[in-house]
């Protein structure tokens, strides 16, 4: 049963167990950095399908499907499925999942969701009231610069600060026991805003949120960045991930600078790849978690990781009305 | 956190790299430019081909909307522009792509609700806002000039 320490975060005694997980993508991430992680790579960025929305939902199902396989689990074997995405009203999941039958909770953290549904997951694990759950998350460059910018085809400049949405999705399957990586504690975020409009600017509105979460942690477990491996943001990119660094060091006088690792700056080739600040998008900290991080953890060449997926909670409305950029940020424990 | 709204709006800042504006400003020139020279161009062809000179503007015009929606169509355009920036946004180029482009995109939503509503998503502001400017302009005319 899952136990409060310190005033956020939440111990998982019985250590819930990712007994597999897979990961899709794309060309663009096929050609990146991890791109040999990957379960599986579309070169068609549509995967056949009609609309860029069905093709997300067809990467979301394709994840979940080869975790459950990796996990030998059958889909009427598991009890629950937490699982969410950019896209209005989440339908890059719920037009994924349908076909599977497995009861779903929807979430939606914007980018962090990888790491909301994995501590939901683990914590309804660990509450012993489920026996397997798969969290799982996608996003899609296409769909979500159709919902959040501009049409893919207009000929406009996107800025230095800007991030690329990852094409691609990760699901991991949660079990009470078996063989893989452990989830040993979850914490969940407090909404951070400082201010940051600049919807092309994610990353900076991102890090104080990232940097909320992990001092909260730090301090409720009594524990220092150098008790870490890898002390892993979702997507802050170069902007964020240096504003994180910075404002821990200024704030708080910690240094997670040794350890510290973001998804956004593994993803692609910032050189090569055009993506200016790095990746983002729920499916970057999806599929980087679900395939490199995970299987670092289980080969045990990483031994502890703080994994806190960053999430920038604005709607193109609130943009447009001028609102600050609310964030938050999700962590969970992994363990080998 | 200690930090204000403020002194992380100036962190913010710093840690932001800025566009390249020098760069941007001589490609836009540059392309700009090249897409002048062609209506250019073409207007001499077409003038040499003895059609009257109304008739030469508007075919100017025309041709550099379809090649524009050409490029747009075949996924070029916007490479070009994502370079040349406002060098292909402010000629006609830019307003035939922002009419092209959403069209494209939002064939996924039909032909009427899709295609046709969402098409005028970008260059709409525009077609207000020139319309109300020349009525304006023409109000001004029209009082000073009696």
């Amino acid at each position: 049963m899952a136990v409060r320490q310190g005033r956020y975060t939440l111990l998982l005694p019985s250590r819930p167990v990712i007994v597999g997980s897979a990961a899709v993508g794309t060309k663009k991430e096929g050609e990146g950095p991890l791109g040999t992680e990957f379960d599986k790579i579309y070169e068609d960025s549509k995967a056949g399908e009609s609309s860029w929305e069905k093709a997300e939902s067809t990467f979301h199902r394709e994840a979940v499907t080869r975790a459950l396989a990796i996990a030998a689990t059958s889909p009427s074997d598991v009890d629950m499925i937490f699982a969410g995405d950019l896209l209005n009203q989440c339908i890059g999941t719920t037009f994924g999942l349908r076909e599977l039958d497995i009861p779903l909770t929807g979430l939606y953290g914007a980018c962090s969701t990888m790491a909301l549904s994995l501590a939901m997951a683990g914590i309804m694990t660990d509450c012993g009231i489920i026996g397997a759950a798969v969290a799982s998350t996608s996003s899609h460059f296409c769909s979500a610069e159709k919902q959040f910018r501009m049409p893919l085809e207009y000929g406009g400049q996107r800025c230095p600060t800007s991030q690329w949405t990852a094409s691609a999705a990760g699901a991991a399957v949660v079990k009470a026991q078996g063989e893989g990586v452990h989830i040993d504690a979850a914490i969940i975020g407090r909404i951070q805003d400082l201010g940051i409009k600049d919807s092309n600017n994610m990353g900076a509105a991102m890090a104080p949120a990232a940097a909320r979460t992990i001092i909260d942690f730090l301090r409720d477990t009594n524990s220092r960045p150098e008790d870490f491996d890898m002390i892993l943001t979702g997507d802050l990119g170069v902007v964020g991930s240096q504003l994180l660094l910075e404002l821990l060091q200024k704030d708080e006088n910690v240094d997670i600078s040794p350890v510290h690792a973001d998804c956004g700056l593994m993803l692609y080739d910032l050189d090569e790849q055009d993506v200016h600040a790095g990746a983002s998008g729920c499916g970057c900290s999806g599929s980087v978690v679900c395939s490199y991080i995970v299987r670092r953890l289980k080969a045990g060449e990483l031994n502890k990781v703080l994994f806190v997926g960053t999430g920038a909670l604005m709607s193109p409305v609130s943009s447009l009305q001028g609102e600050s950029i609310p964030s938050i940020a999700h962590g969970v424990l992994l363990t080998h | 956190m200690a930090t204000t709204e403020k002194e992380y709006g100036k962190m913010a800042k710093k840690a932001s790299p800025p566009s390249p504006k020098g760069l941007n400003i001589i490609k836009a020139f540059t392309v700009g430019g090249l897409i002048c020279a062609l209506g250019e161009g073409l207007f001499t062809i077409f003038t040499r081909l003895n059609i009257s000179e109304d008739g030469v503007k508007a075919l100017v015009t025309i041709t550099l909307i379809v090649l524009t929606a050409i490029l747009t169509a075949f996924g070029i355009f916007d490479r070009i522009a994502k370079h040349a920036g406002a060098g292909t946004i402010v000629p006609i180029t830019g307003f035939a792509n922002s009419i092209v482009s959403p069209a494209m995109e939002y064939q996924s939503e039909g032909r009427i609700l899709g295609t046709a509503a969402e098409m005028f998503k970008i260059a709409g502001p525009v077609i207000v806002y020139g319309c109300s400017t020349a009525f304006i302009y023409g109000f001004i005319y029209w009082i000073t000039q009696r």
